[in-house]
């Protein structure tokens, strides 16, 4: 049976209520992320009764084409999220494995497959999509879970494939993303049967790189001390920079944020009450257990200041040039965080550590996730080497609950916490 | 066969054959990391390319770069390098295929020093005019590159001479897949796995000279008495490197008659066209051969080709040999088996870890597999 759209609004409500409780107390008197986020849901569910087309698209495939011709971007990964942070992951995995899906794949891809065929998960099942659109700059995961739902839901998928750049972005790379930029916007034209809107690109181009400023303006705050915000505020706040990338409403939001967290850094307000010692933190969350260890490390007077993970919303900044938004677009996705060599991405770690000033590297060894997990171990050996900070390495899963040992990771915790107290007191 | 002993030899020690190869011809070593490396421009440019097939004993060099969640193929191919047994390795190419792959070329770059590293960042889909045009300036990229590396210029001509003998070696493999799928016991599966292996490890004018020899014996050889109605198999998979199986396949009433393997015929399908400028043969066939999951062309191509595979092997059902934490396969698995149910194939899935489950656990799969068919 198909859910009306009043239940379907009611689930969202309830579940972004009780998910991050926390955070929704923050903005009393302007539009709250759930105030967003319902909009976006709910705009999306009834998409097929207003006439507008609905695309899946991976988290780092280039959205505004897609909001440039009226087209509601869905993001299965936000989704996925969503999954893991009510606890609902292990169950949708298990479904997936029971249609023959290894359990050592992707949890975001497992869950996603399987809520498909039942319309599960915390908010009964995502839109149905008119179309795919898949951008391998993050993994070769998206490209078979996207193949997979190509067939399942039998609609065209678009492949913006961005080759791999190891230790550069060679000439015959940059020529053939950016000759897939207008086979995008063909497809594009194709499947909504109207011609491509230039001008309207422009706007939307505008509207998503100033999205990204001012989202590295949120993040930048937590240079402050204490920080105003931890990584898991970002972890939250992000929802809108991946789902509304591209949309005024970003812009409304992240400019009220950065005000909110100026007001509290003008207050001495910091995130964790007693401030004493700064983390970072990389990989995927642990959407299952945010609260658990936000609280852990907040009782040892640690913040996690900032993140690999957020940060890659705005990674690649400097590669995007207005005026020319479909070149810079071409190498702005080809050179995000997950698709450069891990020596660079080391190079990135380290002027994190400088910047936010960190006494330690926490970093999350997601099964789930190879491009990015495979590698940490040299990063982490590289930061030891330059920075001499200490290092931990959580082994879990992002989505999957599973596979996450509670006691064992607390006493990690609590053992780091030991040699980062004692560094820092000597 | 004379021949085939001196194979058998070369496989069961590529490294000794190695060295002493190097010595004696001079030769520079290229090792290559899976079958969408072009080699035939390793074997132009005057080096010989080795597949690198790594160890699956007593790994622990490699854990301190890579987590247990990693396949063991790219495991035990960075501890071979990492304990230092890969030193007569000139260079290394590494062609863009699976995430793992992706990350083993960075932590070899950082960690293995004194030979040359080449990343060949192909295409990911195949099916788009763009995609072939950015796959042959890859290719004229590596030709470059390659050709600084080993201080050589690689000419069209050079390219065109290996071109012939890569074509030599590929049709006479698949007379020998034909010999074999019509009259399985000519040779024995492990022997007919220690030829494709050899393939990918010698001199590639030597081993074309012994292949034609070998598949000439063969033609001559009198078809062998059918063991009774042995059931006709398929593997499908990325890479095999367990001669034993074939071993307990047979064992257990089965036969090998056909293969969707990395190290089987995805290697060998596909033949150059001569009259074509070289370089745009060798695109060519890299867009034409057989995908693996790393690849996109189409949504059903594998189930298709799968399902041709056993059609023309006439086949009596699949076996799917699937390494452990292999994403790409792992993804395929479950809609080509749908499509095999659909057309009545049955199969079996093997998950394998590194090493082999126990034999005798094995066989009673297999027995229990075939008893089906
Ligand atoms: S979690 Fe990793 S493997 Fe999964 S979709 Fe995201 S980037 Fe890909
Ligand atoms: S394709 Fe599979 S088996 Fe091959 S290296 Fe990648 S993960 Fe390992």
């Amino acid at each position: 049976m198909k859910k009306s759209i009043s239940d379907f609004l009611k689930m969202v409500l309830i579940f972004l209520a009780g998910k991050f409780k926390k955070f929704t107390m923050r903005f009393k008197k302007s539009k709250t992320m759930k105030d967003y986020m319902m909009v976006y849901y709910s705009d999306a569910k009834s998409a097929r009764l207003t006439g507008r087309k609905v695309a899946w698209i991976t988290s780092g495939g280039p959205v505004e084409p897609l909001i440039a011709m009226n087209v509601i971007p869905i993001y299965p990964e936000n989704h996925g999220a969503m999954i893991g942070a009510s606890k609902m992951g292990g169950s949708l995995c298990e479904k997936a494995e029971a249609m023959g899906y290894s359990a050592d794949l992707c949890s975001y891809a497992r869950s996603d497959i399987s809520c498909a065929t039942i319309n599960g998960g915390p908010i009964g099942g995502l839109p149905k999509p008119d179309m795919l659109v898949c951008c391998n700059n993050i993994c070769g995961t998206v490209l078979k879970w996207y193949e997979v739902q190509a067939r399942y839901f039998n609609v065209p998928l678009f492949i913006l494939d961005t080759p791999f750049c190891h230790t550069e972005y060679t000439n015959e790379a940059a020529k053939y993303v950016r000759a897939q930029f207008d086979e995008y916007i063909v497809f594009l034209e194709k499947v909504c049967k109207k011609k491509f809107d230039f001008e309207r690109l422009k706007e939307v181009g505008h509207l998503s790189h100033q999205g990204q400023l001012l989202w590295q303006a949120v993040l930048d705050t937590a240079t402050n001390k204490p920080s105003p915000m931890s990584a898991f505020d970002a972890f939250y706040h992000l929802a809108l920079i991946v789902t509304l990338r591209g949309t005024q409403d970003v812009i409304d939001y992240y400019t009220q944020l950065v005000a909110y967290m100026k007001n509290r850094i003008a207050r001495g307000i910091g995130a964790v009450p007693n401030e004493k010692y700064r983390l970072l933190w990389d990989n995927i969350p642990i959407w299952h257990r945010t609260r658990w260890l936000s609280e852990k490390f907040a009782a040892h007077n640690a913040c996690l200041v900032a993140d690999t993970y957020t940060t890659a919303w705005c990674g690649a900044l400097k590669y995007i040039d207005e005026n020319r938004f479909l070149d810079s677009a071409a190498e702005a996705h080809a050179r995000i965080y997950l698709n450069i060599g891990i020596d660079e991405m080391a190079k990135m770690v380290l002027e994190m550590i400088d910047k936010y000033d960190v006494d330690g590297f926490v970093l999350h060894s997601n099964r789930s996730c190879k491009p990015y997990s495979f590698g940490q171990l040299d990063i982490q050996r590289i930061v030891e080497k330059e920075r001499g900070i200490p290092c931990l390495m959580l082994e879990a899963d992002m989505t999957d609950e599973r596979s996450f040992s509670e006691s064992q990771i607390s006493t990690r915790i609590d053992a780091f916490m030991e040699i980062i107290k004692e560094r820092k007191n000597k | 066969m004379k021949k085939l002993t001196e194979l058998k030899k070369v496989v069961s020690n590529p490294y000794a054959y190695v060295r002493k190869y190097k010595k004696q011809s001079g030769k520079k070593v290229v090792g290559y990391f899976c079958s969408y490396a072009p080699e035939e421009l390793i074997w132009a440019a005057g080096a010989l390319p080795l597949r690198m097939f790594g160890t699956s004993e007593n790994i622990h060099l490699a854990d301190t770069h890579l987590q247990s969640y990693c396949c063991s193929l790219v495991r035990g191919i960075l501890e071979e390098a990492l304990a230092n047994r890969l030193d007569f390795l000139d260079g290394v190419v590494f062609p863009h295929t699976c995430d793992s792959f992706q990350r083993l070329s960075d932590i070899w770059r950082l960690n293995i020093t004194g030979q040359f590293h080449i990343d060949v960042v192909l295409p990911v889909k195949l099916d788009t005019p763009s995609a072939k045009r950015y796959l042959y300036d890859v290719l004229e990229k590596f030709r470059k590159d390659l050709g600084d590396a080993l201080g050589v210029k690689i000419t069209d001509k050079m390219l065109a001479k290996s071109i012939k003998t890569y074509n030599k070696i590929r049709r006479l493999i698949a007379t020998l897949y034909e010999l074999r799928s019509k009259n399985p016991q000519i040779l024995s599966g492990a022997d007919f796995h220690a030829i494709i292996k050899a393939a990918m490890i010698m001199d590639r004018d030597y081993f074309l000279e012994a292949l034609s020899e070998i598949v000439g014996q063969l033609k001559k050889a009198k078809p062998a008495k059918a063991t009774g109605g042995a059931k006709r198999l398929v593997i499908s998979g990325s890479v095999c490197s367990h001669p034993d199986i074939y071993d307990i396949i047979e064992n257990s009433g089965g036969v090998v008659v056909g293969d969707d393997l990395c190290t089987g015929y995805r290697y060998f399908e596909g033949i150059m066209d001569e009259k074509k400028p070289p370089l745009k043969a060798i695109t060519k066939r890299y867009l034409d051969r057989i995908i693996c999951p790393a690849k996109h062309f189409q949504l059903k191509e594998r189930g298709e080709n799968l399902i041709r595979t056993v059609k023309k092997s006439k086949a009596d059902g699949v076996v799917f040999l699937l390494l452990k934490f292999c994403d790409p396969h792992a993804f395929d698995y479950p809609y080509i088996k749908e499509m095999l149910e659909a057309k009545k194939i049955p199969c079996l899935l093997l998950d394998m870890e590194a090493e082999l489950p126990p034999v005798g656990q094995l066989q009673t799969r297999f027995e229990t597999f075939v008893q089906i068919l």
